[in-house]
């Protein structure tokens, strides 16, 4: 099995790549919301 | 929230089987052996970077010609998602080049053009932050990535019409091209496996845009009142 170490790396380093965006969607998101409902709970205040 | 989880799950399901049928149930190529199984995620990753590519194109030409703000949000995503793809393409392409070809990169028509793809996408990406105001941004993006989309073509025909290092197709490359047909489902399925997770992306990626737009809108709102 000449060559398996770098069939592994190709998709741990794939795998790696889609892993580490996916949590940068997920931390833009989690950002995006809690700036969202700040700010609709302040203009709810300002009623 | 729970229908993300269960998109994921799938996902995750998908991308499974394709590693167990590139791995385990694909057999092995005669001439270069174990490392031709890199071909099962290059390939596909490729294809669905050009997918997304594609999607981005059309939703640049339709927010040209509609200006509705959720064509722009569908182009960045899918520009970001592309390029996420693209990046897998360049990483695991030398790392199956080196042992077969003995060397990293070499600048030929398909590594180059692709290449010049990636760099395309990040300027895209790029030209984005430099515009504040979100018509304009969305526009000028809109027509960068129309241009941008040129590429995309000279990186299908590369390999077709000029002579590469690069292997020539393996589908769609006309005579004397083709697949043994256990290679060919594993590469087809490995394919649905990236675009399941191409359309997850996606769908994670338009909303963080569906919520920056409203926040813009909000924070307008609240400048103006």
């Amino acid at each position: 099995m000449k060559n398996l170490d770098s069939v592994f790396a190709a998709y741990l380093i794939a795998w790696g790549v889609f892993f580490v965006y996916y949590l940068t969607v997920a931390r833009r998101t989690s950002s995006l919301r809690e700036d969202l409902e700040r700010l609709k709970s302040s203009l709810n205040r300002g009623k | 929230m729970k229908k993300h989880a269960l998109a994921s799950a799938v996902v995750l399901l998908l991308l499974g089987a394709a590693a167990y049928g590139a791995l385990y149930v694909a057999p092995t190529e005669r001439t270069m052996g174990t490392i031709q199984r890199i071909f099962y995620i290059h390939v596909p990753s490729a294809w669905t970077g050009l997918t997304a590519f594609f999607i981005c194109f059309l939703a640049n030409l339709f927010y040209v010609f509609r200006r509705q703000p959720k064509w722009d949000w569908l182009a960045v995503s899918a520009a970001e998602v592309g390029l996420a793809f693209t990046t897998v393409v360049l990483i695991t392409g030398p790392v199956w080049a080196h042992p077969v070809w003995g060397i990293w990169w070499t600048w030929d028509a398909r590594l180059t053009s692709t290449f010049v793809l990636w760099l395309l996408y990040v300027a895209y990406l790029l030209l984005r932050t430099l515009v504040e105001e979100p018509d304009r941004r969305a526009l000028f993006s809109a027509l960068f990535g129309i241009f941008a989309f040129i590429d995309v073509p000279l990186v299908f025909g590369s390999i077709r019409w000029w002579r590469t290092q690069h292997p020539q197709p393996v589908i769609m490359g006309g005579a004397g091209s083709g697949l043994e047909p256990t290679m060919r489902w594993v590469l087809l399925f490995s394919w649905l496996a990236m675009l399941s997770l191409m359309a997850l992306l996606l769908w994670a990626r338009y909303g963080v845009e569906a919520m920056r737009g409203e926040l813009e809108t909000l924070q307008r709102d609240v400048e103006t009142a």
